[in-house]
């Protein structure tokens, strides 16, 4: 892997997106948005990275990322996602959720909608009104679902002013992060250690099924789904262990995997390579899992400023029926022919690595060191 | 107390009249409050002030400039990677790493620099303009002093290299200003100074460098006597320069602009291979001579004259008094102690000095919404009042969601600090009570093994089911796990959950025996028995016998044991005579049903089988 540019960016950042590319679309990522958090004043940015061999006005590196534009945010910035090309949506510390609409030919953001009181303990219509932080979202035009501190899951729709859907209470703890399983089903973990599956098309507020940890209830903070595999799905606690589901089988995870040394933060699946998957930690570092089976080849050239360990996944539950054609690797339960591949990706341990994303051959991450990493060179 | 070093400086606050009222204030850890009182300075104490506002005072207005905080954050990973610089290594390859680290803090300063000055080009605002452009060559200063330091305490160059250094020094500093004048003199016969310095395997040694140079210099006084150029004005002016002839350097003084960059060139025409301990005189004289008595030296003057005097002390503390932050002086302060030129001074708290600038830097952090989590570090490497004060300064900061809190939690405990672990876990989970996360509180409890909170949990759910006939949460408390041996109540709560649930599957048997064991086990609260017992007379009034005789004994145990110890209300409302009623009627009810169940369960234990 070439080189990984760094660049202080005077705020901690807390989120890092890449601007998803128009389908069919040739091109590499260009432009990511973050979001800061802890300032007194915290800013949604969208960032270029600009084109190759290109030397802007001082002097700064190829491939040096360069801010376009930002817009106030109140609130730290907890969760951010592409709603699609031109709009972004965060969800902030008070409770309320934005969607920014950037307009490219001045290269400005504005607030296109708000629903400022997605998420509170005690409603807007008592006299001991408090919000509570909201602290997921994620979106599937034109849907966006957000979860929050007060155990509240939301639907709304772009351009609908009140939520369409709004499970109160739907969780006695902490909802951590939300993912979209299938169209109408939701998948959401908690801060006692659960998964639980929501379908919309139900009335009630049940979870349609839960699944949790045996053993110590520890909180899992992220979530993401397998991109081709939509029951597979990976989850990130806070003692920086690795789960993986297959949420069809069974209310335990399939694979546990030691990772970490404090919170992981995020989970993301490569979305074209999916035999990838990349973890960030408050221990400042990223790593970069390969199960993919021809890993020999390949180790030679991850050795790139960070150890490289192998590691074989410990399956708990031989389940007999595995018969898909297409088996995912991470719920392969052969272990010795299981290898993972795990590189460091960071040249330093730095502060709380706390947001990363991947998208074609690029990643970006955010710190606590208030710096931005880009790298345009993950599989070389 | 230690007299002043300098006027303190007055600062006017907008809006209160401060001759005719009083004002008050507070300090905190980095910033003062202040705002007007209604007492005025005639006494009468009637007035409403004018002023309604509260004034937040902050003496460091560096740590909220945008682009400093890139040169806090970039040193910090540089100060982090001095600190685990192995102990062991001594010698060359130690001097190496420590100049290696100079000159990384000394090329994040200049990064700052240019990204200020470019800033300052840019800025509409001409009041905005000046102020980017004062700091810049404040940063500019810092820079200068920093590789100065480098040269002379870092590097310690000796005699021969020590010159070359400086000359670097003055070139790369005063080229910014004056580009013009240092290629005038710098170059001139650069051949004859690269035929001397043969730098890169510099096989010469320093007296025969010196015998060459003292070669080369006759021949130029002699050129002078002879008065070989007495045509050309200029070039004997230029002679008399090369001679290293103070009046004719001075004579230059527009080229030169300041007095180090005299001080250099008349060392390098009149003292190559000036010794180190050697150049305070040089130095104080060259500044007495440019300045003439015309103007007298200015801080950074001071500064540099006791760098070239080798009193790092003195340049420390001159420093701390020019500087508004201490970023400066903390981080090279320590980079000099890891080259153990510091002696250890005792300062009247019991640290030395390199702690004490530590410490105060990252105190200035923590006054700092967001660059708390840097002082964080900087405390670790404080071996005797860190610790302390990282406990008291992370108690304070402010936990407005829950994932900063984490991160503080996590800071904590890698620390080993359980005390402050407790008292954040608690808050937290004060606060989730109140809000009704009944789940969330017992994460907390759970996190800070808190077995007191976890009880208070276990009783509001407890409660919630008294009065509402039903559990709220079943998620959770279907789900406790391990968790639930962190207290008795919990345990009493997972267990009492599973009866209902046994009760539910109609397992009456199993569901008896736990009921029976949650009672005689004691981790059931009195308050509860008597619901406990209310739930056992379906199973006592079922068609089969569930419990034994044994048990029913043991059922009636209790409810004698609750009855007789009933404590005595001295309240006599007519809802308290009805709850009585209602407990009266309960007990009557229990024990009819336990006499029935005891008849029957003698029965047919006493049968014989098949009869």
């Amino acid at each position: 892997m070439e080189e990984i540019y760094a660049k202080f960016v005077s705020q901690k950042i807390s989120k890092t997106r890449w601007r998803p590319l128009p389908p069919g679309s040739l091109q590499t990522a260009e432009t990511f948005a973050t979001g800061s958090w802890d300032n007194e004043e915290n800013y949604v940015s969208l960032w270029s990275i600009g084109d190759f061999g290109n030397l802007d006005s001082d002097g700064g590196f190829e491939g040096d990322h360069q801010l376009l534009c930002d817009i106030k945010h109140h609130g730290d910035v907890m969760d951010l996602q592409f709603f699609d090309q031109e709009r972004i949506v965060a969800a902030s510390s008070t409770g309320c959720v934005t969607v920014f609409l950037h307009h490219p030919n001045n290269q400005t953001l504005s607030v296109n909608q708000q629903w400022t009181t997605a998420h509170y303990h005690t409603g807007p219509g008592s006299p001991s009104y408090s919000s509570a932080p909201c602290t997921g979202v994620v979106c599937n035009n034109p849907e966006i679902v957000t979860v929050g501190e007060d155990g509240r899951i939301n639907l709304f729709r772009a351009d609908h002013k009140e939520a369409v859907r709004t499970i109160d209470n739907a969780d006695s703890s902490t909802l951590h992060a939300v993912t979209f399983l299938r169209t109408p089903e939701i998948l959401t973990v908690n801060s006692i250690g659960q998964l639980k599956i929501w379908d919309f098309r139900q009335q009630g507020n049940e979870p349609s099924q839960i699944l949790s940890l045996t053993g110590d209830r520890v909180p899992l903070h992220c979530v993401d789904r397998h991109p081709n595999q939509q029951h597979v799905v990976a989850t990130g606690g806070q003692d920086g262990m690795l789960s993986i589901w297959d949420v069809r089988q069974g209310t335990m995870p399939v694979s546990l995997l030691k990772a970490h040394e404090a919170e992981m933060w995020e989970v993301h699946f490569h979305p074209s390579n999916p035999d990838h998957l990349f973890t960030c930690s408050e221990d400042g570092s990223l790593w970069h899992w390969n199960a993919s089976t021809d890993v020999p080849e390949k180790s030679s050239l991850f050795h790139q400023g960070g150890r490289s360990s192998t590691f074989l996944s410990h399956s708990i539950s031989n389940q007999a029926n595995v018969h898909q054609s297409v088996i995912s690797s991470w719920l392969s339960t052969d272990p010795a022919k299981d290898r993972i591949e795990i590189t460091s990706l960071l040249p330093s341990r730095s502060l709380s690595v706390n947001s990363l994303d991947v998208l074609g051959p690029c990643l970006v991450c955010g710190t606590d060191a208030e710096a931005i990493y880009v790298t345009r060179h993950l599989f070389s | 107390m230690e007299e002043l070093d300098g006027e303190p400086t007055v600062t006017l606050i907008p809006g209160v009249n401060s001759k005719k009222n009083q004002m008050c204030f507070d300090w905190g850890p980095g910033e003062m409050l202040v705002c007007e009182t209604s007492f005025n300075k005639k006494e009468k104490s009637e007035m409403v002030p004018s002023c309604p506002f509260i004034y937040i005072i902050r003496k460091d207005v560096d740590v909220y400039s945008q682009i400093l905080r890139k040169l806090f954050n970039e040193s910090h990973g540089i100060f982090l990677g001095l600190q685990r610089i192995d102990e062991e290594l001594t010698g060359k390859s130690r001097k190496s790493q420590l100049v290696r680290v100079s000159k990384n803090y000394r090329s994040v300063i200049r990064a700052c620099m240019e990204e200020m000055h470019q800033v300052a080009i840019a800025a509409k605002d001409p009041a905005n303009g000046r102020q980017f452009s004062s700091q810049v060559s404040i940063l500019s200063a810092m820079e200068l002093i920093w590789n100065l330091c480098e040269i002379l305490f870092i590097e310690v160059a000796p005699a021969g290299p020590l010159l070359l250094h400086l000359l670097d020094w003055v070139r790369l500093h005063v080229c910014e200003v004056d580009s013009l004048s240092a290629d005038v003199l710098g170059s001139e016969n650069p051949s004859k100074h690269d035929s001397f310095w043969n730098l890169p395997g510099n096989t010469q040694t320093l007296t025969e460098l010196e015998l060459k140079w003292q070669h080369w210099h006759e021949e130029c006084e002699r050129y002078l006597q002879d008065s070989t150029f007495a045509t050309s004005p200029h070039l004997e002016s230029l002679l008399k320069i090369m001679l290293g002839d103070e009046a004719a350097l001075l004579e230059q003084k527009e080229l030169l602009s300041n007095w180090y960059h005299f001080l250099v060139t008349r060392l390098l025409y009149s003292n190559p291979t000036v010794k180190p301990i050697d150049l305070h005189y040089y130095a104080q004289s060259s500044l007495d001579l440019f300045l003439g008595g015309e103007s007298s030296p200015e801080p950074l003057d001071n500064i540099l004259l006791a760098a070239f005097e080798f009193d790092i002390h003195q340049v420390i503390k001159e420093c701390s008094i020019a500087l508004s932050n201490w970023w400066f002086v903390a981080h090279l302060t320590d980079l000099l102690d890891h080259c153990k030129l510091l002696q250890s001074h005792n300062l009247y708290f019991g640290s030395n000095m390199r702690e004490f600038l530590l410490l105060e830097y990252a105190s200035g952090l923590f006054a700092h919404p967001s660059l708390w989590q840097l002082g964080v570090d900087y405390f670790d490497y404080c071996p005797e009042l860190g610790r302390v004060s990282l406990e008291l300064h992370i108690e304070r900061i402010p936990l407005n969601t829950e994932q900063k809190a984490l991160k503080v939690l996590r800071i904590c405990e890698q620390r080993q600090m359980t005390e402050q672990v407790r008292s954040i876990c608690k808050i937290l989970a004060m606060k989730a009570v109140r809000n009704n996360r009944l789940g969330s509180a017992l994460s907390w409890s759970i996190r800070a093994k808190d077995a007191a909170f976890a009880t208070l949990v276990s009783d509001r759910f407890l409660r919630d089911y008294c009065e509402r006939g039903c559990f709220s949460d079943l998620d959770l408390i279907d789900n406790l796990g391990p968790a639930m041996m962190l207290s008795d109540r919990l345990t009493f709560l997972g267990k009492y959950r599973e009866f209902h649930r046994m009760y539910g599957e109609k397992r009456f048997a199993d569901a008896a025996s736990l009921l029976l064991s949650l009672m005689t086990s004691r981790i059931a609260p009195r308050s509860f028995w008597m619901t406990l017992l209310t739930d056992a007379l379906p199973l006592l009034e079922q068609k089969q016998v569930i419990f034994s005789a044994e048990q029913t004994y043991e059922l009636m145990r209790c409810l004698e044991d609750l009855t007789s110890r009933r404590p005595v209300h001295g309240e006599s409302d007519t809802e308290q005579l009805q709850d009585d009623d209602i407990e009266t009627t309960k007990v009557e009810m229990l024990r009819l049903a336990l006499a029935r169940n005891l008849a029957r369960a003698i029965i047919r234990e006493g049968s014989l089988e098949g009869s």
